[in-house]
């Protein structure tokens, strides 16, 4: 294994291998007659009118990478950090180009997941077993035609379910699968999709997740001259899970439009295993969850150019925090979160190359809870978008402008001043000569978030004269894709985004008038400089091993700037690293697939200043693992076996929250 | 061309082998020394230890070391001193204090008293105590305020104890119940005083001072004082002064007099008072208190005359470097120079700042600490 001085060096030598790697594809790319010249993003194909593409993963991949949840599979973005708590059922969100975990909205099936309470989503709640696509977009979905909840966060990700697809004469698909392994995992699903008529289709999908949790950890530390001095290990301890989703629906399709109507339901038990300190080697606190909602949608093309999209929601959200430790703080509190949504979206083509756009939302919140002194507040919150599209040829570009009007109500003590906000967005894409492998891209927008229900009422923490955060982005790049004949290379492409982006008024925690009451404060302004870099490339060897490689890589430059005083003025901001990377090696050969995936996250510093008493060492792992799939009779069998941190790293995301060394898992799917 | 492609994928294969050389394994991190003012051997004091609380769940406590003999100040130097300790000092430093040779740490969610050689820095033992919150000693014993009681009347909160500690055995001796979720303590004559805060179970807060007869080791008395006692320290006359933190809302902090020959309060000062510190015959005093009404902080200094028992209503910081101090956290005064620290937390999650302030209130130095600094123990020179 190469060694470096610093880190810094390392990934200096790997910008200047990647660069390596780009000259090997343009000279690749004089020499070869391409037949097929439609523009794909680096990720995915391109979907219409988009002028940003986003980054994607399909079934097929996330199959074959073979995640627990949505958020392991993420990971193998760019431009993002994922804050990992550790184990199954350990929280897990994600964080876009440094701005904060609460400026990601999370769409599942074309609806946003609220959280009014905390504004976080738990990505590690989400499984793939029924996941179609994952799509990451920095800024928005470069979409006029949609909801204007679609244009209110500085990054978004899109869950979409499977949606039934019928072959002709097939009438009924039935999936079951087993995934077993470390940490005492059993975890049954079903998938059943049924064809009601030519236009209509009916899904169910339902699973269940249960785990001990268990899995052992270890701690060393080494003295200056690197002689271990102490080597510690122990078991994570009430990481347990028991958690069932059930959800199911109908898909239909309209004259110029389609409709779909889901009821989803998600019920869990979890212990939460908690910080690992001197002395402290576990904890009996304990949550339960319930999260049901209800969603629909509608599109349909009225006339030639003009376009109808509706969308409703209600959703109930039960959180149960049980701290039973009578030698601490008991603490058994209970917390309901309502949601209503709805919104209108239209959409004109004005001329051929010109589409104008408008929508308008709805929506409801409340926040009960059991807590001495609380508020109950409820949020109304309306929002409007205006947007506009033009599309030619070489170039593309989109406008829009989010108005946001928030109002709030409470029961008990006094509610926050209502807000109104504006904000824009515009997005460019621009193909400068007459190849259309080759993209500029670009946009600017800004954007904020509301302070969150916690942030605003929580007893003793929460602080009601908070104003909006604040995010503005500045991004461009391009993106440039070929395909091959005659080649075992088919197909290659990489896309680079540079961007800026500055955070304002952001809402950070300090501590209140105790120690064991935080106090929020709008006390923050970041900037951030990064870079993403995504290289994708499919191979043909011999004709009949098929090989796909995926790479990322991430700079981010996320310093913060609040005030001059402070002894971290100009540092990177905490669990920040300044490089990360992906590496996603695929093959498939017959019936055989192996994947080999590989992630790194760079030195990163678990507080504000960054000295060495802060600094947390970079961690890499690498996963492994082979799938064969087999028929027998009408039924297709698949089975894959996994090594996950095969290295068997023991590291830290999150201080005190040691993650899993090396671990396995099975995974047997039968379909009928 | 292929034979290009072939080295696209080494290139590609090596640029992932070479970013995973970077991990060395984590290495304990050694003291930051800064020399801060000149050196004053001979001096009554050898040095003082400063205990940075530490974020909860960071297991960042940490201590410092100003040596009086050289001007040097050492921060983080547990770790240095005691190499094999797992996992370091611990979490959230409660209190700290020098008794005989020996230095005691109460290390709050550590559960645990580190008893550490006050000379060398090094561990003599652990004493474990579920939430242990602070330390006071007399007569060769030390006593240890816990919220970790038994759970009797109040089904989730547990009632708090005091442990008495032997200072030659380091073992615990006995155990006496106080009120719920005691803080500071301190010892007149034969009587332990105990501030009983009753913090878990806000907004019903206990209200008293536990009187605790140390022959018997039963609680005598319950002194009805104020809602969420907190600081508790006695002056040179058999007076102990005790502060309420009040509820954060509408029932402000105060600060009260007990009289130890009645046991009962003579006095109250209508001052906030988050801290003191008693050294002679004056009560060096801060607030900081925070309002949700207003969402405001403020924070005011005074001084209090304990003899004559009168707000001084001045500051004791004299050259305006209180405007520079952002959260004060702990106060201490050198008893033979009456110097004057006072540690500035910030934010507590970067580095504090303690200052020392000669006995006219000015600037004499100040440096970089732990995160949250908080308590101080002076270190008598050894004749």
């Amino acid at each position: 294994m190469m060694r470096f001085k610093t880190p810094a060096k390392a990934a200096g030598m790997l910008l200047l291998l990647l660069c390596g790697v780009v000259a090997a594809f343009a000279q690749q790319a004089d020499s070869v007659t391409s037949k097929d010249l439609r523009e794909v993003s680096v990720t995915a194909p391109r979907t219409a009118r988009e002028v940003s593409p986003g980054q994607k993963m399909q079934a097929k991949e996330l199959e074959r990478l073979g995640s627990h949840s949505v958020a392991d599979a993420i990971r193998f973005f760019a431009g993002l950090q994922v804050k990992d708590y550790g184990g199954i059922g350990g929280l897990k969100t994600v964080d876009i180009r440094s701005m904060g975990t609460n400026q990601v909205g999370v769409f599942y099936d074309g609806i946003q997941l609220g959280n009014a309470q905390n504004g976080q989503v738990d990505l590690g709640r989400f499984s793939l077993d029924n996941m179609e696509e994952i799509a990451l977009y920095n800024g928005q979905k470069s979409n006029i035609f949609q909801p204007a909840k679609d244009f209110g966060s500085a990054g978004a990700i899109y869950l979409t379910s499977l949606k039934p697809k019928f072959a002709p004469g097939e009438k009924t698909h039935l999936r079951g699968t087993i995934k077993t392994g470390s940490f005492g995992l059993f975890n049954p699903s079903l998938l059943w999709q049924q064809k009601i008529s030519s236009k209509v289709s009916a899904s169910f999908s339902t699973e269940w997740i249960n785990a001990t949790g268990r899995y052992k950890f270890s701690y060393q530390k080494r003295d200056e001259n690197g002689h271990l001095v102490y080597d510690t290990s122990a078991y994570r301890k009430n990481g347990d899970i028991n958690a069932v989703r059930v959800e199911g629906g109908f898909n239909g399709l309209l004259n110029g439009g389609e409709w779909s109507t889901k009821v989803y339901y998600y019920q869990s038990e979890r212990g939460l295993p908690g910080f690992i300190v001197n002395g402290v080697f576990g904890h009996v606190d304990r949550q339960w969850d319930q999260n049901i909602f209800v969603q629909s949608s509608f599109r349909k093309d009225i006339t030639k150019r003009y376009s109808i999209l509706l969308n409703g929601k209600y959703a109930y959200d039960y959180t149960r925090f049980l701290a039973p430790d009578t030698a601490r703080l008991y603490i058994d509190n209970h917390y309901r979160q309502y949601e209503m949504y709805f919104s209108m979206a239209h959409q004109y083509a004005l001329t051929n190359w010109w589409t104008i756009a408008a929508s308008g939302d709805f929506q409801w919140n409340r926040l009960d809870a059991d807590l001495t002194n609380f508020s109950y507040p409820t949020r109304y919150t309306t929002l409007t978008a205006a947007a506009t599209n033009i599309s030619f040829n070489r170039f593309s570009a989109q406008a829009s402008l989010l108005g946001t009007f928030v109002n709030e109500t409470v029961k008990k003590n006094a509610s926050a001043p209502y807000q109104q906000k504006f904000t824009p967005a515009v997005f460019v894409s621009w193909q400068p000569t007459h190849s259309p492998d080759f993209r500029l891209r670009g946009f600017y927008k800004q954007i904020f978030r509301m302070p969150t229900f916690n942030d605003l009422y929580y007893t003793e923490i929460g602080n009601r004269f908070l104003k909006p955060e604040f995010a503005t982005q500045y991004d461009v790049g391009f993106t440039w894709n070929k395909t091959f004949a005659n080649s075992w290379l088919t197909q290659a492409g990489i896309e680079t985004n540079a961007y800026y982006n500055e955070v304002n008024d952001k809402i950070v925690a300090v501590p209140g008038a105790s120690m064991l009451s935080w106090q929020m404060e709008n006390l923050g302004f970041v900037k951030i400089k990064g870079v993403d870099v995504k290289a994708k490339a499919l191979w043909l060897i011999k004709k009949q091993v098929q090989f796909s490689t995926r790479l990322t890589y991430t700079y981010q430059r996320a310093q913060d700037f609040t005030d001059p005083s402070d002894s971290f003025y100009g540092d990177q901001i905490v669990y920040i690293p300044r490089h990360s990377g992906s590496l996603i090696l695929g093959a498939d050969y017959k019936q055989w697939e192996a994947n080999y995936s590989f992630i790194y996250t760079g030195e990163r510093y678990n507080s504000k200043e960054n000295k060495l008493k802060n600094y947390v060492e970079p961690w890499y792992t690498s996963d492994l693992s082979l799938g064969k799939q087999f028929s027998y009779k009408h039924t297709r069998f698949h089975v894959t076996a996994q090594v996950n941190n095969l290295a068997n790293q023991f590291y830290e995301v999150v201080i005190s929250y040691p993650m899993p060394g090396r671990n396995y898992r099975f995974i047997l799917t039968v379909n009928i | 061309m292929m034979k290009q492609l072939r080295n696209a994928v080494w290139v590609a294969a090596l640029a992932a082998l070479a970013i995973t050389g970077c991990r060395k394994g984590e290495r304990i991190v050694p003291p930051e020394v800064t020399p801060v003012d000149t050196a004053t051997p001979g001096s009554l004091l050898n040095g003082f230890y400063l205990l940075n609380e530490g974020n909860m769940g960071s297991n960042k406590a940490s201590l410092d070391y100003y040596d009086y003999t050289t001007g040097v100040y050492k921060s983080n130097i547990y770790a240095t001193a005691n190499p094999t300790a797992v996992k370091e000092l611990g979490d959230v430093g409660n209190d700290i204090e020098a008794y005989g040779t020996k230095l005691y740490a109460v290390i709050n969610i550590s559960n645990k008293v580190e008893v550490m050689d006050a000379a060398s820095t090094k561990r003599i033992k652990q004493i474990d105590i579920l939430n242990c919150r602070y330390i006071t000693f007399a007569n060769g014993k030390a006593y240890v305020s816990s919220y970790a009681g038994p759970v009797v009347v109040e089904p989730n909160a547990p009632i708090g104890f005091v442990a008495e500690i032997d200072t030659a055995t380091l073992e615990i001796t006995r155990k006496v119940i106080v009120g719920y979720q005691p803080e500071e303590m301190a010892v007149v004559g034969n009587k332990l005083y105990v501030a009983n805060s009753g913090g878990y179970r806000a907004p019903d807060y206990d209200r008293t001072v536990s009187v605790i007869d140390l022959n018997t080791f039963k609680e005598i008395k319950k002194i009805d004082v104020a809602i969420n006692l907190d600081r508790l320290k006695a002056d040179n006359d058999g007076d102990i002064y005790v502060t309420s933190r009040g509820d954060y809302y509408n029932t402000p902090s105060r600060l009260f007099v007990i009289d130890t020959k009645t046991d009962a309060v003579k006095k109250q000062f209508d001052i906030p008072v988050s801290n003191l510190c008693i050294s002679g015959d004056t009560a060096y005093v801060y607030g900081s208190v925070f309002s949700y009404n207003t969402g405001q902080w403020t924070i005011t200094y005074n001084m209090v005359n304990v003899k004559t028992e009168t707000v001084l209503n001045t500051n004791f910081i004299t050259d305006g470097t209180d405007k520079s101090i952002r959260m004060p956290y702990g106060v201490a005064v050198n008893p033979a120079t009456k110097e004057i620290l006072v540690t500035d937390a910030k934010d507590y999650v970067s580095s504090g700042t303690l200052y020392c302030f000669d006995k006219t209130g000015k600037k004499k130095w100040s440096v970089t600490t732990g995160e949250i600094p908080a308590h101080i123990a002076f270190v008598f020179a050894t004749k």
